[in-house]
């Protein structure tokens, strides 16, 4: 119990930090009188319009109001799309998520099996060849493999799309391009690019964990004990290299977060990332500064969500936060 | 006692010469190190002699004609000028461009880590040495931080001072904000492992006894910690090298890097991008290229860095 | 004289590296009879636990075997294949490794690696593997057994953890049990419970015991009988107190004579300086010619640097030295 406030206290600590940023960007940058009253308008009237405003609050006041907007889900407008940030922010939502997710589990797919394989099987020739096939996803720029994807699958071959989402089907404030055979095609291109790096991440790091696993002193035991091989690796080696992995690969889904800016711009995908992009191009502040608020939200959730889950998954870890919150 | 010569176990303690030593054995030895040192030497050779290499000046865009706009690899422009890598939209020379962009890939990510390691390496000595608070919020802001990637701390930074600044202001301190928002998104790293480092080296006797012959607090962190720092240092530099050049690369290619005036790898494939479908391919792929090669040429030296220093740092 | 229950006949273990193949263990014969504990001592490095791993047939690459025999109760069990191997680890022959938290898989209950290990080699039910854990558990001293086969490793003190790995060991009543390091991990405190343990239970059992350690102490409360090695070899032999009150070899000379002993500082009216042998057991790739103990040897003749002593048997003892094969009783004073 003490764990978890102590987590949900820091959470909110980054949470306020990042709202801080925000509200000096919001605030400080450019002035919102001119943008609203134009070139022409008095000195008085100026005035007039910050004090109903509330500009000439104290600077906590207005926080604390920043805040209360935030919380209502009032961020401002945006002033390049002239729409309230919050609307745009979930318009763009499911487009992102739907990728990001999409991503993820093909890099989890892919990535633990291989890099289980090549842990057990270190010296075979196809373990050599896939941890230098791996190298590539690492040195590779995502935005350059994407760019050689859409030239040999849609310039040369003509068979998948290059930009966009195709056709999405709406599902009240959601819409997805599960549901269509253009929505599919669309996002295989994207998906792919934007898991490629993920995966051979999430290889290379299982098969470091499980190789470092193999080696401890109580898979040597199992085997003393004669325990079956697939028991051996699997049960005792598979489980325990698991446990640090699950949390690498939750924190990896922010990575994703941050990569699908370069992935949506590429593609012209209509998410978060390109309307982002935008907004530093656009100077569009309100937006910019709203980005960032989600931005620190969506870590710090997955970090405390990453957090909870290694304590439940092990045991070692619960039965330490226990004893220090307290007696069972 | 026999005194035939023995290896190993009457040997005197002293480690040979460097040259003879281990490293330069392992360096001579694994053709992965020889090429990749090979090739980012001669990259560096070739940004560093920019100007002397180059044979036209990208630099200045009035020098550009746009009237050569889009040739292919090999072809003579309108006045007789030689592409032989073709030209960009803007008329500009594929090969001197990429080469200045080379250059630019590489002073902003050496100087990014270089800024990086500095920073990390002040923060991580402080923290590991006072303890205390100053530790304590050195490393919470570290663990706060580590938890974004790069790519978004340095989008971030970037597009709030582009916000703060007008645009020719901006634009003209593009490349030192690049490499300040790279190194933010790298100290981390830095810290954390000197920190380490620092804690264990606290405790021992040749730092006890210089505290209590009364030698000064800077003196010893320099003089004696540091040293044993810089080589796990180096290996983490050598690989973030590579990260911080695909970093910037990328970042111009989003548009929020390098102006679109001065040349860089990322910014020439993001142009290029436009024109792949008219066939138009060198424009993005030949820069592209390059970066490819940099990158892994870093990559794998930094790699078998690592690998050749560790038996060594585990002692 | 009853066969002995596990045999080793000049064991050849090589390890590859780069530049050639280093042997790790050269010409190494031992035997072991039912109910004996024979202890196999040296410093690190001298490839005791090589030695073990061999037995129960888990070198890994770039270890591995090149010559020699391993029999148990009479029948080879060196040229198994994986599977038959398997099979006779944890059922005949057991282990016990040094750390016991290591040991232990992290993430398992007690109770769930107890019954896993017994249903693997014992044809019975969930329920009654469950049982004998309980018994088995209490045999070893742990209080209250049933509750304690849901709980986790690293709820349980080191002593009590390292009780549950003799548990695991002998669970399945193997013959033989190789025991490598099993009190090293552990407060000084807990060591003697755990060596009386080991010695109660292989001795109801009737379990042949090879007890790895540097640690003479062990040795002289638990070995019947102990093989001291160097360098991959065995350089002496011999009933345990012989071997102690006087040892063949000047290396177990020097070995016994750095044990700590009140006793014989009185006698000697030294101060209580522990004599050290000089120098350090040679690396593998710089083993000396002729005898590999010979540069550090206080009584070293010329014939030590130029011919390898064979191991000579005398007795119930026996050692690898030229001094002890030429009859000598090592009071042949040092020349260059």
């Amino acid at each position: 119990m003490g764990f978890m406030i102590g987590r949900l206290g820091q959470t909110l600590i980054v949470l306020l930090v990042a709202a801080l940023v925000s509200f000096m960007l919001f605030r400080y940058v450019g002035d919102p009188v001119n943008n609203m009253v134009g070139q022409a308008a008095s000195l008085a009237d100026r005035e007039a319009m910050r004090t109903q405003l509330g500009l000439n609050d104290p600077v906590a006041v207005q926080f604390a109001r920043f805040v209360g907007d935030v919380l209502r889900g009032d961020l401002g407008m945006s002033y390049r799309f002239g729409q309230p940030v919050s609307d745009l922010l979930l318009q763009r939502l499911p487009a992102t998520l739907e990728l990001s997710l999409l991503s993820i589990l093909l890099a989890a797919g892919l990535g633990v099996p291989l890099g289980v394989w090549t842990a057990l099987h270190p010296r075979s020739r196809s373990a050599k060849l896939l941890m230098l096939a791996s190298l590539a996803g690492v040195a590779l720029p995502t935005f350059l493999i994407g760019i050689v994807l859409i030239l040999v699958f849609s310039v040369w071959l003509g068979w998948l799309p290059s930009f966009g989402r195709g056709e999405v089907v709406s599902f009240g404030a959601w819409t997805t391009g599960l549901l269509t055979a253009s929505g599919l095609k669309a996002l295989v291109l994207p998906s792919v690019t934007l898991g490629l790096f993920q995966m051979t991440l999430i290889m290379r790091l299982v098969r470091a964990e499980m190789q470092e696993v193999l080696r401890s002193d109580f898979i040597r035991f199992a085997r003393a004990r004669g325990l079956k091989r697939a028991t051996v690796n699997y049960d005792h080696g598979l489980r325990n290299t698991l446990v640090p992995v699950i949390t690498i690969v939750g924190l990896q889904f922010g990575n994703v977060f941050a990569f699908s800016v370069i992935v949506e711009t590429v593609f012209q995908w209509p998410g978060l990332g390109l309307l982002v992009i935008q907004a530093i191009q656009f100077a569009d502040v309100p937006l910019l500064a709203a980005y960032i608020v989600l931005v620190a939200l969506c870590f710090a959730i997955i970090n405390l969500v990453v957090d909870i889950l290694y304590a439940v998954i092990d045991p070692r870890v619960g039965a330490a936060q226990l004893a220090r919150g307290g007696p069972a | 006692m026999s005194d035939e010569t023995l290896e190993g176990a009457d040997a005197p303690d002293h480690p040979p010469a460097w040259w003879r030593g281990d490293f330069v054995h392992g360096f001579v030895r694994s053709p992965v190190a020889i090429v990749s040192a090979t090739i980012v030497a001669m990259l560096l050779l070739l940004a560093i002699l920019a100007p002397f290499v180059a044979p036209y000046d990208v630099r200045d865009p009035a020098k550009a004609n746009v009237v050569d706009a889009r040739l292919p690899p090999s072809s003579t422009g309108m006045f007789g000028d030689q592409y032989s890598l073709g030209t960009d939209p803007q008329g500009r020379d594929m090969l001197s461009a990429m080469i200045y962009g080379l250059r630019t890939s590489l002073l902003v990510g050496l100087g990014a880590i270089g800024l990086a390691a500095a920073c990390g390496i002040a923060l991580g000595l402080a923290g590991g040495y006072f303890g205390g608070t100053i530790d304590a919020v050195i490393m919470r802001a570290a663990d706060v931080q580590s938890s974004f990637p790069a790519i978004l701390i340095a989008l971030l930074i970037d597009g709030v001072t582009r916000t703060l600044m007008d645009r020719a202001t901006h634009e003209a301190l593009a490349v030192p904000i690049l490499i300040a928002a790279i190194a933010a998104s790298f100290w981390v790293q830095y810290a954390r492992v000197v920190r380490g480092l620092v804690l264990v080296e606290r405790g021992r006797e040749y730092v006890l006894a210089a505290r209590v012959t009364g030698v000064r607090t800077v003196t010893i962190l320099f003089r004696h910690i540091l040293p044993n720092v810089l080589g796990p240092v180096l290996v983490i530099a050598t690989i973030n090298v590579a990260l911080a050049i695909l970093t910037e690369a990328t970042l111009s290619f989003l548009g929020v890097g390098i102006p679109p005036t001065q040349p860089s790898l990322g910014s020439l494939v993001r142009i290029g991008n436009e024109f792949l479908f008219s066939g138009d391919w060198w424009i993005s792929l030949m820069p592209g290229g390059l970066l490819v090669v940099l990158s892994l040429g870093v990559n794998l030296f930094g790699d078998w860095l690592r690998d050749a220093l560790n038996p060594r740092l585990a002692s | 004289m009853t066969t002995p229950l596990l045999q080793v006949e000049n064991l050849r273990v090589e390890i590859a590296t780069r530049h050639r193949d280093l042997v790790a263990i050269d010409d190494l014969s031992l035997s072991i009879g039912e109910g004996e504990v024979l202890g196999v001592v040296g410093e690190s490095g001298a490839g005791k636990s090589i030695t073990g791993n061999a037995i129960l047939g888990l070198l890994e690459w770039p270890a591995r075997k090149t010559g020699g025999r391993i029999l148990l109760e009479g029948r080879r069990i060196d040229d198994l294949d994986e599977e038959e191997m398997r099979r006779l680890r944890g059922r005949q022959i057991g282990a016990v490794f040094q750390d016991p938290l290591a040991s232990l898989d992290p993430l398992m209950t007690i109770g769930y690696q107890l019954v896993q290990t017994i249903t693997t080699h014992l044809d019975i039910s969930r329920d009654e593997a469950r049982e004998r854990a309980a018994r088995l558990l209490a045999e070893v001293g742990i209080p209250a057994p049933r509750e304690r086969l849901d709980s986790y490793p690293h709820e349980l003190s080191g002593g009590m953890r390292q009780r549950i790995v003799l548990a695991l060991a002998f669970c399945c009543e193997p013959r033989v049990v190789i025991a490598d390091e099993p009190t090293t991990a552990l407060d000084v405190s807990v060591q003697a419970q755990v060596i009386d343990l080991l010695k109660r239970m292989c001795r109801e059992r009737g379990t042949a015991v090879m007890l790895v350690t540097h640690d003479m102490g062990v040795i002289a409360e638990a070995a019947d009988r102990v093989a001291v090695m160097y360098a991959g070899r065995v350089v002496e032999t011999g009933p345990t107190m012989d071997v102690l009150r006087a040892p063949l070899h000047p290396y177990s000379r020097g070995l016994m004579a750095s044990i700590p002993s009140m006793r014989r500082a009185a006698r000697d009216r030294t101060r209580a300086d522990l004599p050290m042998i000089p120098g350090a057991m040679p690396r593998l790739d710089a083993l000396p010619r002729g005898c590999a103990f010979h540069p550090r040897c206080p009584v070293a003749i010329a014939r030590c640097a130029r011919e390898r002593p064979p191991f000579v048997p005398a007795g119930p003892s026996g050692g690898a030295c030229w001094l002890v094969a030429d009859g000598a009783s090592g009071e042949v004073t040092a020349h260059a």
